[in-house]
C-alpha cells in the first residue's frame, strides 16, 4: 500500500483491511494530503488521541481511500502546543472532522477557516477537552451557546429555524434555511445533539466487549459497525476468524442493507404522498424483521458479529426460510418498483429534485450508496473484498444523475442485488465453528476495520492499552461525508421537497454525532 | 393504478391485534388519575422525541405504523407539536446536548403529561451511562410513567407500553 510519489513508505498492517500506516513530521503529513488529493483519492476518517502518558505527546490520524486500499497518516504532537496542518483546505469534508476533534481533544487545525465548536454545545466548557486522559469531567454551563450561522441578506430573504426537534419520528439535528418565497437560498446544519461521548466510553470497555458499543453507534447499520470493529480488533489480536463466520457476517450485512433499503423505499414513496408505498414496504420490512428475529435471537442482528466470530447459529430450516423470502421478496419489489417507475406523479417528485452532481461529489469526497448515484464508484465489496466477497462477484451500482431519482433506483438495483447475495451466501456457506479464543492484546497494538454498511463505508480503528483494554477506539460513520452534500443539494430546491431530498440520503445523525 | 390497485386486493389486512397492557412496566404509581384515563380512552396523541439514541430505538417505533401493528386503527397517532401531544416517547439516553430541548417539549404539552421512556437506554442509561455528555436515563430529566426495557425494545413491547400507560389500572 503506499501513495505514489510519497517519499515514505508506509507500513503493511495485518488484518483483514488492505492497509498502511505511517507516522510521519508536518511535512510529509501535507505532502500526504496533497498527493492523496491529486490522484483524486478521499479521506475517510480523521480523529487523534492524547498519548502525553506514555511519550509527551498527542496524535492527529487521518485515514486515506488510495488505489489499493487503506492509508493511515499518524501525525505526533507535541503535549504543550499541538497543532497540525489543516486539511479541510484540501478536503472539504475534514471540516467538520477537525471541529469535533478540537472540541474532544483540543489539537488545533492550523490555517482552517472555520473553528466554530461543533460538538461542544456547552455541556462541557471552553478549555476543557473530554479525550485528554486528565479531563476532569466537570460540567459545563449546558445553555445552548449563541452559535454564529452564515446569514444571507437581501430584500424578500427570510429565515427557518428547524429542530434540534423534528416534525416525524426523526433523530434531532438543527436546520436554519434562509429562504426567499419558497425557494432555498442556503440550508446550513447545526449537529452534534446526539454526543453521547462514545470514543470516551470505549476506554471503558475491553477489545472483546468493544463490538456492543460500536453495534450502537448508529442502530441501523449495527451490523456493519460490529463487523468494521472486529476486523480491527482481530487485526491487532491477530486473528482470523473462521470461514463459516466469515459468510454469515456477509449474510448479516447484506440482510441489514435489504431492510434499510426496504424501509427507505417505503418512506421515499410516502415523502411524495403515496402512502400504499410505506404500506407495502413497510409490511415487506416487518416480515423481513421477525426472520432476523427468528434465526439470529434479534431483529437488527445486534451483538450477532462478535471479535473472533460471529454469535449466532443457522440449522437447514432457517436457511431454507431465508432463500425462500429472498425470492419472494424480490417478486414484491418488482411489482411495487413497476408501480414507481409508472406513477407520473411520483417521478415528477423525484426526477431533478435534490440534484448533487458528480463533480461536486468527487470535490467534496462523497462514497457510498448517495456517491455511488452521483457516479462515485466506489463500492468496498467490489473495490477491496474482504472474504467472502471476493467469491460472490457483486455488482456495483452506478447512476449519474446524482438526483433523488437516483437515489431511488440505485436503492432498489442494490436492494435486489442484495437479495441475490443472500441466496448465494446461503448456498455455499461452509459448516464449522463459529468462532475462534482470542488470546490477550499487546498494549499499543493497533488495528482497522472498514466495512461497506448501507449507506457507506464505516470505519473503525482501534488502540489496545493494558489488561486487554481499549486504549483508544474510533468509530467513523459515512454520514460525516454525507451531511455537507445535502446542504449543496437542497439549493434552488423548494423548501417542501427537503424532506424527501433529506429522506433520499438517510444519513445518520447518532453516527457522526457519536 | 391497476397494478396498485390489484396489490392492494392481493395483500388484504395483515394486522393484527394489539397486546395486553402489563402493570409491571409501570414507573410511577400515582401521577394519573383513573378518570383522566377514561376521559382519554385511546385516542392518544404521541410527541416521540428522540433524546439521544443511537436511531435503533426509532425503527422499531417507525414500525409501530406498519400495517401489522397498525397503530393509528388503535386512535392512537403521532403529532409534530408537544402541544397536541398527551404523551411524550422519548427514546435515548438523554444527552447533555438534547437536554433542554428535551425539557422545552415536556413543558410545551398540556396537562395532563404522560411519559414513557422506551429502551434500555431511556429506562437506565444504557450502554451509554452517565458521562459528561450523558445525562442517563430519561428519568434524570423529566419524570417518567412507564419504561419498557430492551435493545431496541420489540414494537408489540413499545406498544404494550404506550398502552398500559393509557389503560386505567385494573386495581
Amino acid at each position: 500500500m503506499k501513495i505514489p510519489g510519497f517519499s515514505r513508505h508506509p507500513r503493511e498492517l495485518s488484518g483483514a483491511v488492505p492497509a498502511a500506516s505511517a507516522r510521519v513530521n508536518e511535512e510529509q503529513w501535507v505532502e500526504a494530503a496533497r498527493l492523496v488529493r491529486e490522484h483524486g483519492h478521499r479521506i475517510v476518517a480523521l480523529w487523534g488521541a492524547d498519548n502525553r502518558d506514555r511519550d509527551a505527546t498527542f496524535s492527529v490520524f487521518a485515514a486515506y481511500a488510495v488505489e489499493h486500499g487503506l492509508v493511515v497518516i499518524e501525525l505526533p504532537l507535541p503535549g504543550t502546543r499541538p497543532a497540525y496542518p489543516d486539511l479541510s483546505g484540501l478536503f472539504p469534508a475534514a471540516n467538520r472532522m477537525q471541529r469535533a476533534l478540537f472540541d474532544l481533544l483540543g489539537i488545533v487545525a492550523e490555517g482552517a477557516e472555520d473553528h466554530r465548536p461543533w460538538l461542544r454545545h456547552g455541556a462541557w466548557s471552553e478549555g476543557e477537552f473530554p479525550l485528554r486522559r486528565d479531563f476532569s469531567g466537570a460540567a459545563g454551563v449546558n445553555e445552548q451557546e449563541r452559535y454564529s450561522f452564515v446569514r444571507v441578506e437581501g430584500e424578500g430573504v427570510h429565515e427557518i429555524p428547524v429542530g434540534p426537534i423534528h416534525a416525524g419520528i426523526i433523530e434531532p439535528g438543527h436546520f436554519r434555511f434562509s429562504i426567499v418565497g419558497e425557494k432555498v437560498l442556503r440550508l446550513e446544519e447545526r449537529l452534534g445533539f446526539t454526543h453521547k461521548g462514545i470514543d470516551k466510553r470505549f476506554e471503558d470497555f475491553t477489545i472483546a466487549e468493544g463490538h456492543r458499543l460500536a453495534g450502537r453507534v448508529s442502530g441501523d447499520s449495527t451490523v456493519a459497525f460490529a463487523w468494521a470493529y472486529a476486523q480491527a480488533a482481530e487485526a491487532l489480536l491477530a486473528v482470523v476468524p473462521p470461514p463459516r463466520a466469515r459468510w454469515l457476517r456477509a449474510l448479516m450485512l447484506e440482510r441489514e442493507r435489504v431492510a434499510n433499503h426496504l424501509g427507505d423505499l417505503g418512506a421515499l414513496g410516502n415523502d411524495a404522498a403515496l402512502a400504499f408505498a410505506l404500506s407495502q414496504f413497510m409490511r415487506l420490512k416487518e416480515d423481513w424483521l421477525r426472520l432476523n428475529d427468528r434465526v439470529f435471537g434479534h431483529r437488527f442482528m445486534m451483538d450477532r458479529i462478535v471479535p473472533g466470530g460471529v454469535e449466532a447459529s443457522m440449522d437447514a430450516s432457517q436457511a431454507e426460510a431465508m432463500a425462500r423470502q429472498a425470492h419472494e421478496v424480490e417478486g414484491e419489489v418488482q411489482t411495487l418498483r413497476n408501480v414507481f417507475d409508472d406513477h407520473a406523479g411520483l417521478q415528477d417528485r423525484f426526477i431533478t429534485t435534490g440534484r448533487v452532481t458528480s463533480e461536486l461529489a468527487r470535490r467534496l469526497g462523497l462514497a457510498g450508496l448517495a456517491g455511488r448515484a452521483s457516479a462515485q464508484p466506489y463500492d468496498l465489496r467490489v473495490d477491496f473484498p474482504c472474504e467472502p466477497y471476493g467469491e460472490l462477484d457483486v455488482k456495483k451500482v452506478v447512476y449519474k444523475s446524482g438526483d433523488v431519482a437516483a437515489r431511488v433506483n440505485a436503492r432498489f438495483d442494490e436492494l435486489i442485488e442484495s437479495l441475490r447475495l443472500t441466496r448465494a451466501i446461503l448456498l455455499k456457506a461452509p459448516e464449522g465453528e463459529a468462532q475462534v479464543e482470542l488470546p490477550p492484546a499487546r498494549p499499543g497494538a493497533f488495528g482497522v476495520g472498514w466495512i461497506e454498511g448501507w449507506r457507506g463505508e464505516v470505519f473503525v480503528a482501534l488502540e489496545a492499552g493494558e489488561g486487554n483494554r481499549i486504549r483508544r477506539g474510533h468509530a467513523h460513520d459515512p454520514s460525516w461525508q454525507g451531511w455537507p452534500l445535502i446542504e449543496h443539494a437542497v439549493i434552488g430546491n423548494i423548501v417542501p421537497d427537503f424532506p424527501l431530498i433529506n429522506k433520499s440520503f438517510n444519513l445518520s445523525y447518532s453516527g457522526p454525532d457519536s | 393504478m391497476i397494478p396498485l390497485l390489484l396489490k392492494i386486493v392481493r395483500t388484504g389486512i395483515v394486522s393484527e391485534s394489539p397486546p395486553e397492557a402489563n402493570d409491571e412496566l409501570r414507573v410511577n404509581a400515582s401521577e394519573i388519575e383513573a378518570e383522566v384515563l377514561k376521559l382519554l380512552g385511546r385516542a392518544l396523541v404521541i410527541r416521540e422525541v428522540d433524546a439521544g439514541s443511537c436511531n435503533g430505538c426509532e425503527l422499531e417505533i417507525h414500525a409501530l405504523n406498519n400495517p401489522y401493528y397498525n397503530l393509528e386503527g388503535l386512535g392512537i397517532r403521532f403529532a409534530a407539536s408537544p402541544r397536541h401531544a398527551d404523551m411524550l416517547l422519548v427514546t435515548g439516553p438523554v444527552s447533555k446536548n438534547m437536554e433542554r430541548a428535551l425539557r422545552i417539549a415536556y413543558e410545551a404539552m398540556p396537562e395532563p403529561k404522560l411519559v414513557v421512556a422506551i429502551g434500555d437506554c431511556g429506562c437506565t442509561g444504557g450502554i451509554f451511562g452517565e458521562s459528561y455528555a450523558s445525562c442517563g436515563q430519561v428519568s434524570n430529566v423529566i419524570p417518567v410513567d412507564v419504561a419498557v426495557p430492551g435493545c431496541p425494545p420489540r414494537p408489540i413491547e413499545i406498544l404494550r407500553g404506550i398502552l398500559t400507560a393509557v389503560a386505567s389500572r385494573s386495581s
